[in-house]
């Protein structure tokens, strides 16, 4: 490996590849077997943080950024005037391993620009993850971004030595793909999408009959969309997402808000800033339907189709809902302790157990660590001071809102200033 | 009167001075490490020998009243080497003890939920460990770190790298604790080393370095450069993450 070709290589690469997401590389359970070099561990590590923190666990390029594509919001893109770059299958491997034999990740994430075809392409991704496994014995994490239009052998193949595969949708709306990758069709997206789905089923069939069978893509499917690049509002984004997660049984739903990087007049300008609280509320509401219990319907609905920036969707819920309220921590079911503004899952398991003992009180609360300026309007228990006084929802929103200081707060009232 | 207990800093040994206050009876104990320890003007002061079998006994004890995650608890807030965490622990199990239930959840309890507290602060060192070393690799093969963490977290975190790199040789050293894990292709032992004077554990000199190990750390923070967004640049979220107590070690900080 020549180490300067391979730094001018990483330097392009790696910059083109800074705008996905999707860097998660946890849910995989992949054991080191025989004396083997490394593991997935289920929970995922960051070994370290961007400048602009986030989270960086794996090894994150792309294997070309030459493209036949011309997609509007893309770096790579075939009209964006820029320094190309190619790696060698044995070079990604090389740095791979070393990269990983000095504990600085978890595994490699390789996506690539299109050259020549997708299956060309394609062919190139799965022979890296090939080499990986079978030549260097490698047992980390490796997430192949599948190309859209690549044929259903080549999905198979990436599957049996990826943990994780991806198609990101990039934009929400069928209409906004029109307008910004007039190359690109949705159904380039679906079918991969669906044969990834379909051998995961095959495969856990199998695997009930016979012990042995290869693991396929252990750690699933995810994607990756882009906000605030194509005008759609909160409510289009999570349907899509919230069909995506519910039809191709996908791990994650990444949302990138996105970073101006063309002077293209389709797009927000450069300049315009990153609409980071609005990423922030939507993951925010992604989580509340993974783990907390919550239907789509009751966040966003042609009612409500914006979630506040102001609040988070918990809180924004709990306000439109009063009648659900205050719940009594002393006797309501997990369900709808997870619905009390305030209170995360940790502490609801807290209040579970710590009740079988005795009835809680404000002091018991707030030693668990529920956050009361919030929980407190919502909730009755062993103490005689209420605060549920017959507040109307926008007494307490300013009431809350008063008595917290959001890490957003600033980046918020910037965004006030801009309607002025 | 109070009685204070001496023990030698192992869990065995506290383990067996909660037996001995059990045993003697003491109403009024407090456990400390022999380093730490200073004659007290009132009171009076006692050393326990550590004995695998009083401790055992302990630890049997405690499993029956409690589950399996709760009893690692006991043994995480242990490694956190604060200055009353003996006193926080043999007063959670004087509570586990005297209940007839398993009251070791019961986080109304300000020993337990104390307990909890510091099995937090040290699950998260622990984690932080095992994102924040660093192997650089030496002339003779072996990949090498330094870490100073905050608590006592290198039995905790053994396993992981044990699994993890089977195939290659490694040492992680606790510079603070002058104490390290080495790994050389069968099993994991504690070792200590005596560094030169000159020594600067920081640096990777290439007198103790391979020559690759350069390249690499600049690869690293080559890559580390280019993967971030500057307009999306958020310093003090950065920092929240990687607290810079921490970057003395890491390579792409440097
Ligand atoms: S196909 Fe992919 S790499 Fe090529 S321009 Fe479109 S988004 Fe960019």
């Amino acid at each position: 490996m020549s180490f300067e070709r391979v730094q001018e290589k990483l330097n392009i690469l790696a910059d083109a590849a800074k705008y996905d997401v999707s860097c998660s590389s946890s849910g995989s359970n992949r054991t080191n077997t025989n004396k083997g070099l490394g593991n997935a561990s289920n929970s995922g590590i960051c070994h370290t943080y961007t400048e602009d923190g986030r989270c960086v666990s794996l090894l994150k390029i792309l294997l070309t950024n030459h493209c036949i594509f011309d997609c509007a919001y893309c770096v790579t893109r075939k009209s964006n005037d820029i320094k190309r770059a190619a790696f060698q299958v044995q070079e990604v491997v090389d740095l791979t391993i070393n990269f990983y034999r000095r504990n600085y990740i978890e595994g490699l994430f390789l996506s690539s620009g299109i050259f020549k075809s997708a299956d060309y392409t394609m062919e190139r991704l799965v022979a890296v993850a090939k080499k990986l496994r079978l030549e260097e014995n490698f047992n980390g994490y490796i997430h192949l971004k599948s190309i859209p239009g690549a044929s259903d052998e080549l999905m198979r193949e990436a599957g049996l030595y990826a943990d994780r595969l991806s198609v990101n949708i990039e934009i929400p709306t069928k209409q906004g793909l029109k307008l910004l990758a007039p190359d690109k069709n949705r159904a380039d997206f679906i079918k991969p999408m669906e044969k990834v789905k379909n051998e995961i089923i095959q495969y856990k069939n199998e695997k009930k009959l016979i012990k042995s069978t290869p693991k396929y893509a252990p750690a699933g499917q995810s994607t990756q969309m882009i906000v605030g690049a194509s005008g759609e509002n909160d409510m289009q984004i999570m349907y899509t997402s919230n069909y995506f997660y519910k039809n191709f049984n996908l791990k994650r739903v990444y949302y990138s808000g996105y970073v101006p990087i063309s002077y293209d007049t389709r797009l927000p300008q450069i300049g315009t800033p990153v609409p980071m609280l609005r990423e922030n509320r939507l993951y925010q509401t992604d989580w509340l339907l993974r783990f907390y219990g919550f239907n789509i319907e009751e966040i966003l609905n042609e009612q409500h189709q914006h979630l506040d920036l102001d609040i988070d969707p918990k809180l924004g819920w709990a306000l439109r809902n009063l009648h659900e309220f205050p719940v009594d921590v002393n006797t309501a079911d997990k369900r709808m302790l997870a619905r009390i503004p305030g209170l995360g899952m940790k502490s609801v398991y807290k209040i579970l157990h710590a009740r079988r003992y005795r009835q809680l009180n404000w002091e018991h609360l707030k030693a668990i660590g529920v956050s009361l300026n919030r929980a407190k309007y919502f909730l009755i228990c062993a103490s005689n001071t209420f605060e549920t006084r017959d507040l109307t929802p926008e007494k307490i929103k300013g009431l809350i809102l008063q008595n917290s200081k959001s890490k957003y707060t600033d980046m918020f009232s910037n965004q006030l200033n801009l309607f002025g | 009167m109070e009685t204070t207990l001496i023990y030698d800093g192992s869990y065995d040994g506290f383990l067996t001075a909660v037996f001995t206050a059990f045993e003697m009876k003491l109403k009024a104990v407090t456990m400390v490490t022999s380093e730490r320890f200073q004659q007290p003007l009132f009171g009076t002061y006692e050393t326990v020998i550590t004995d695998q079998e009083k401790a055992n006994r302990i630890w049997a004890g405690l499993k029956k009243k409690m589950t399996a995650n709760e009893l690692r608890r006991f043994y995480y807030a242990f490694l956190s080497e604060r200055p009353t965490m003996e006193d926080t622990l043999y007063q959670a199990i004087v509570y586990v003890f005297a209940s007839k239930t398993n009251v070791a959840s019961d986080f109304t309890n300000t020993h337990i939920l104390e307990v909890s507290k510091l099995t937090k602060h040290v699950g998260r060192e622990k984690h932080r460990m095992e994102a924040f070393v660093r192997f650089k690799l030496t002339k003779d093969g072996v990949y090498f770190a330094n870490i100073e963490p905050d608590f006592n977290v290198l039995p905790l975190i053994k396993n992981h790298f044990k699994k993890r790199y089977a195939d290659q040789k490694w040492l992680i050293y606790d510079l603070k604790r002058q104490y390290g894990i080495y790994y050389d292709l069968e099993q994991v032992d504690v070792i200590s080393l005596e560094f030169d004077t000159d020594f600067d554990p920081s640096k990777t000199s290439t007198a103790l370095f391979a020559e690759v190990e350069l390249e690499f750390q600049q690869l690293w923070n080559d890559y580390f450069k280019s993967t971030n967004i500057a307009s999306r640049k958020n310093m003090k979220l950065h920092i929240k993450h990687v607290p810079k107590r921490y970057w003395k070690y890491l390579s792409e900080k440097q």
